[in-house]
């Protein structure tokens, strides 16, 4: 059977060279990067290496690059490790209503402990309004949070602009661009970021591995208590493999080849696109129809009248991996808050499927699923006590 | 999460999909917000033996399986049999359910119940 793989959002392939790039660190050089003979040194400079591939894909320096164990952990250090670090400066942070769940629940912790936690609304496109995050704004506002992309809809928000804003006012500024790296260029210097939250695995890195960028000066409380690694703010013995293979990933997802993948993957998406709004009727296109203001993997439709777990089982059958909503919500009944927050109403939420381009897909594939989704969906309306055509 | 190898081939060729046109009886239950709608059309004779039946499902793999899994174990049935069908026979007969599905089989048996009160109710009338 046909293997196609459109869930590139949940995570990506590892890359043959990334994975040749960590081998000799699971065998060969097996040091502890914090010990001070030749096995540790040897091990240490993969991750000094790394830290540098890292910073200089999103226009950091190398000191400002934390290894951490996943994007959730990055999001959870910096939420909580900002605000305890500069109570002086306030108690209420802001972000949006489509964060990730590694954020949104971060924030829900914080105000269980008294923080005060504002959630601007999207258009229905998903993109915040700057005038709604101006308004937002206290003298109590110590952080605001607002990620680059989306994971369901792949909205792009104007961080570059929130980040000159935020500047002025002196307010710390974190942005999750999980979803960002590797698909659309990061700098944090022009996004003018105090803080970002990356993870190896969205850019054909190992899983298991994810960085916090902090900008020089801001401070953050320590995250996990122990040894002395990553500037004693996160201890935990180096996961030297995962480390050296973010690296290598970030450098090719970021490297020369980048803006011809990034363009490939862009018009097999379109196509989709096209092709499922010409060929499927009742369908709704969420997150922005303005394909440059979303990621270029990304393609979210709701298809009226049939539930998005059966459609995505019948894909499965054939030999095709998407994701109903997203894939932190599968396994629950409960609609996506993301979709909600964009207006969609619930009982369209339901039958939403995200289908996400890596640049391993190929045109023969997306023909393949077309062909199988016209007729799956025919299906499953066919069932529908709610379809009556 | 998993589905049981029964759940996933009744899901993948469902069996009495449809409507019966002057169907006896029609029940439906859940509503689109929760993501569940289950109908079960019955055709009942005179001796009140289930002769056919039939569903529409906008839901899950399991709300789909569960359907078209309890609509076949009535076929056959007297209404009296068929108000008897608990989920549970359902979900055994579709060898388990995972823990959060297990709703989908009780909307099977709660349709079933719903399509024999409107085939009394339409009884009672005439």
């Amino acid at each position: 059977m046909k293997k196609i793989y459109l869930d590139n959002q949940a995570t990506t392939s590892l890359d043959l060279q990334v994975f040749e790039a960590m081998t000799p660190y699971f065998t060969d050089i097996y040091g502890n990067a914090s010990s001070q003979h030749q096995f540790g040194r040897e091990a240490l400079k993969g991750i000094d290496k790394a830290r540098e591939q890292t910073a200089k894909a999103i226009n950091a320096s190398s000191n400002e690059i934390y290894f951490t164990a996943s994007g959730s952990e990055s999001n959870n250090w910096a939420i909580k490790g900002l605000v305890a670090a500069n109570r002086n400066r306030g108690n209420h942070i802001v972000t949006t209503s489509i964060e990730h769940p590694s954020l949104m629940r971060s924030c829900k912790y914080l105000e269980e402990k008294g923080y005060k936690v504002t959630y601007l609304p999207v258009d229905k496109y998903g993109i915040i309004n700057l005038d709604d995050l101006k308004n937002a704004i206290t003298d109590k506002t110590v952080l605001v949070s607002v990620m680059t992309a989306n994971n369901e809809i792949g909205s792009i928000q104007d961080i570059v602009s929130i980040g000159k804003f935020l500047k002025s006012k002196n307010i710390l500024f974190h942005t999750d661009a999980v979803q960002a790296v590797g698909s659309i260029d990061v700098d944090v210097k022009e996004m003018q970021v105090d803080a970002l939250s990356l993870s190896a695995h969205k850019f054909h890195g190992p899983k298991g591995v994810g960085a916090l960028y902090l900008r020089n000066g801001v401070k953050i409380e320590k995250f996990i208590s122990g040894g002395e690694q990553e500037r004693s703010l996160r201890a935990g013995t180096y996961n030297t493999p995962g480390i050296v293979g973010l690296g290598k990933a970030i450098e090719l997802a970021t490297g020369p080849q980048a803006k011809q993948t990034r363009e490939n993957i862009r018009k097999l998406r379109d196509y989709f696109v096209s092709e499922v709004q010409s060929k499927i009727s009742d369908v709704i296109f969420n997150g922005p129809c303005d394909l440059n203001k979303r990621l270029a993997s990304n393609a979210s439709f709701s298809f009226k009248f049939v539930e998005g777990e059966s459609l995505l089982m019948l894909l499965d059958l054939k030999g095709i991996a998407v994701s109903s909503g997203s894939a932190c919500s599968s396994g629950t009944l409960d609609p996506s808050y993301v979709l909600l927050a964009t207006g969609l109403p619930v009982e369209f939420s339901h039958g939403t499927i995200r289908f996400s381009f890596g640049k391993d897909n190929t045109k023969e594939e997306t023909d393949y699923v077309i062909e199988n989704l016209i007729e799956i969906v025919d299906r499953l309306r066919q069932m529908s006590p709610l379809y009556s055509k | 999460m998993e589905y049981s190898k029964k759940v996933m081939e009744t899901f993948a060729s469902p069996k009495h999909v449809g409507t019966i046109e002057n169907a006896s009886g029609v029940g439906k239950v859940g509503n689109p917000t929760c993501g569940d709608i289950m109908e079960i059309s019955l055709l009942i004779d005179d001796n009140e033996v289930i002769k056919d039946a039939k569903f529409k499902t906008f839901g899950c793999a399991a709300a789909i399986a569960s359907s078209s899994m309890a609509t076949d174990m009535i076929i056959g049935m007297t209404v009296d049999q068929a108000l008897k069908l608990k989920n549970k026979d359902v979900v055994e007969k579709l060898e388990g359910l995972p823990p959060q599905k297990i709703h989908c089989s009780v909307l099977a048996e709660e349709a079933i119940k719903l399509a024999v009160e409107d085939y009394r109710a339409k009884k009672t009338k005439k």
